[in-house]
């Protein structure tokens, strides 16, 4: 299970004046959901087609099973692809557009025969196969498209938002499915996408790609729990953010003095050697208290005042607004408060309190990536420190 | 607008109508008169009456089923030569023209800005016994005193295909052009080589360009007398000869009329044919 089945090192893809993958070295291990997330244009498509062969790097290395593949040709590797407007074959049959590689690796008739209806049962297709490409919806183009590549046994699949055409209810089943027939098949996926849930949902490990580059690799939830820059902490979902500087260490955490001089705690491993540092909380770890309620000891306390709600049936949405006019965004489940009819209204003021263990913090405010972490993420929630 | 939209069928025959007029004053009608010119007879002199004369159908293919065979031989290798140019032609622009795709077009249709005869008679005097082009090679040697290109059905072939070349490359071209590139890309990622690639998927849907070519090509090539005319001798005489002959020359207008009727029969069953060939060939485009 942990043989390296793709190896790009420092690979690299400029198109004229720009650079669209900038060295960039990953690993994809043998039978595992990896995908690449990022915002429009970062490069992910651009990387997906060096390791296809349909683009070749301007340097750099690509191996697959160990294999220098870099030069070769799209047909002599062991490699599939499934296109994001899934490029049926329209003058062909379903039947013959998933027997398509067998046929041109000169596989038995019979045996098309049998392995094309076992991957239609495996697609839930069974029945179509006589049909062309123009009768059939996009879901189901998007299963052929999907056991077209899969039938030839690929070593590595990868797949071009290939649910990007569809709508939100079917994306989701469809979600489902695919990782579904990936721990079936056992096949290595490699997954562009540009839609964080998406990616959440399905993967084993994900890159989030920003500008030619992945600014951080790892499982979903460490992505989202720790996200080591800006950039990653809101591309994957809310988070608040405030600038500080360590300023000494308290048993296993490191203190972070905030600008007004409040200390935060987060785990001392989070700032490793950075002295200017954001810290970051997601909106559900923090809790709203009374300013007379007892704080749990040793947790991250802030004061703020109730901005503005909004009640969301599952949870409510707080933005908290400090003396320093930062903002803060907390979503609260819909427990006791919300049975005793007592949520918080706009003006009361609270304490904010989370631990210290669900604090993190990222690295340099002012990157060059800052700006895409603002425009292009569903949202980062600008500390306006004035 | 609104009284439009409740009545589609009237709105929609409406459209149709100028072409439909059209059609009837300038094509329907000479047909049923062309037809029933066949049927004449008479002489020139002594003028023409309708006596419903099929036989003269018989007489003439009998009299003339050389020049019509000749024909369809001619058109046909003329459409094969101008689908074996134009289509590495059209692949080219198609797929690696690039920036270059329009001038490149525009170069093919440019001969069409001077007029087709005039394109014709300067071909008779590039190939003359002793022009620019035999000329020198039997100065050199090349080719023996006596060799001809004039007044050789190479000639006559090599004329139409010049002629009707750009009726070929641009459909090609267009069906070419609308390929996906995601579909040649999914054919090599499909283990389809360079060749497979072409043979599996581009030439299958290119195949309603080729079709569309072909006919565009084939159908006024058979009818073509110019090129018969100006290049030919009258041993390579075309079936549009003989009709231009018996309309302008010998005023023989029932065997004129027939002829032409018996040369559209030819090219509709000829088309025919060919239209279930292509036909199939697309259904089953995918087979191993
Ligand atoms: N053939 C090409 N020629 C020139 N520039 C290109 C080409 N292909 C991609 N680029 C550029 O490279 C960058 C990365 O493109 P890429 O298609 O990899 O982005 P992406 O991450 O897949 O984006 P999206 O989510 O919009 O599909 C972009 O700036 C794009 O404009
Ligand atoms: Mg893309």
């Amino acid at each position: 299970m942990s043989t390296i089945d793709v190896r790009l090192v420092e690979v690299t893809k400029v198109f004229g004046q720009d650079v669209a993958v900038d060295h960039v070295n990953l690993e994809v291990l043998d039978g595992e959901f990896f995908s690449l997330l990022g915002p429009s244009g970062c490069g992910k498509t651009t990387t997906l087609r060096m390791i296809g062969g349909f683009e070749e790097p301007t340097s750099g290395l690509i191996e697959l099973n160990g294999e220098d593949v870099t030069w070769l040709p799209p047909y002599r590797r062991n490699v599939n692809t499934v296109f994001q407007n899934y490029a049926l074959f329209p003058h062909l049959t379903i039947f013959e557009n998933v027997a398509f590689g067998l046929r041109r690796r000169k596989v038995k008739g019979a045996e098309i025969k049998a392995r094309v209806a076992q991957m239609l049962q495996l697609v839930e297709l069974r029945g179509f196969d006589q049909r062309k490409p123009g009768q059939i919806s996009g879901g189901q183009a998007q299963r052929v498209a999907l056991a077209r590549a899969l039938i030839n046994r690929p070593a590595v699949l990868l797949l071009d938002e290939p649910l990007g055409a569809l709508d939100l209810k079917l994306r989701k089943q469809m979600q489902l499915e695919l990782k579904r027939i990936q721990q079936e098949v056992g096949i290595t996926f490699i997954y562009v996408t540009h839609d964080q849930d998406e990616a959440m949902t399905m993967s084993d490990r994900i890159a989030v790609m920003n500008r030619g580059r992945y600014e951080q690799l790892g499982r979903p939830e460490e992505l989202y729990e720790r996200p080591t820059t800006r950039f990653v902490a809101g591309f994957l979902g809310v988070c608040n953010l405030l600038p500080g500087h360590v300023d000494g260490t308290a048993d296993a955490y490191a203190l972070v003095a905030l600008d007004d001089s409040t200390k935060l705690r987060l785990p001392l491993a989070q700032v490793s050697g950075s002295t200017d540092v954001e810290v970051g909380v997601r909106p559900e770890k923090v809790r709203l208290l009374e300013l007379t309620d007892d704080v749990p000891a040793g947790a991250n306390v802030l004061r703020g005042r109730v901005k503005q709600t909004s009640y969301t049936g599952v949870s409510t949405l707080y933005v908290i607004e400090r003396s320093n006019g930062q903002t803060f965004t907390v979503y609260e489940q819909n427990l006791e408060r919300a049975a005793a009819n007592s949520l918080w209204r706009p003006g009361e003021e609270v304490a904010m309190t989370w631990s210290p263990d669900d604090t993190f913090a990222v690295r340099g405010a002012s990157t060059a990536s800052t700006a895409d972490a603002a425009s292009g993420s569903p949202s980062v929630n600008e500390t306006a420190a004035s | 607008m609104s009284w439009f939209r409740r009545h589609p069928s009237i709105a929609g025959w409406l459209l149709l109508a100028p072409g439909i007029l059209y059609l009837l004053v300038f094509y329907a009608y000479p047909t049923v008169q062309m037809f029933l010119v066949s049927l004449w007879t008479g002489s020139a002199a002594s003028g023409y009456t309708l006596t419903w004369n099929f036989g003269i159908y018989a007489s003439a293919l009998n009299q003339y089923q050389d020049q019509i065979f000749r024909s369809i031989e001619f058109g046909g290798l003329a459409t094969l030569f101008t689908f074996v140019l134009s289509f590495p032609l059209a692949y080219f622009i198609a797929f690696r023209g690039g920036r270059y795709k329009n001038i490149l077009l525009f170069l093919v249709i440019a001969p069409f800005f001077t007029s087709f005869l005039l394109r014709t008679i300067s071909w008779e005097i590039i190939f003359a016994d002793n022009g620019i082009v035999l000329g020198p090679a039997k100065e050199l040697g090349l080719v023996p005193p006596t060799f001809r290109l004039l007044a050789t059905p190479v000639a006559v072939i090599a004329g139409i295909t010049y002629n009707f070349l750009p009726f070929m490359t641009l459909p090609l071209y267009v069906a070419l052009e609308k390929i996906p590139p995601s579909l040649l890309e999914a054919a090599q990622d499909l283990y389809a080589g360079t060749w497979q690639r072409f043979r599996r998927v581009t030439l299958p849907m290119a195949l309603p360009g080729v079709f569309a070519g072909t006919l565009l090509t084939f159908i006024p090539a058979v009818g073509d007398f110019v090129n018969a005319e100006l290049l030919g001798s009258p041993q390579s005489q075309m079936i549009g000869n003989v009709i231009e002959n018996r309309f302008e020359k010998v005023s023989d207008y029932p065997t004129g009329a027939a002829l032409s009727f018996i040369l559209m029969a030819a090219i509709l069953a000829a088309v025919f044919i060919y239209a279930r060939l292509v036909g199939t060939e697309q259904l089953s485009g995918g087979g191993a």
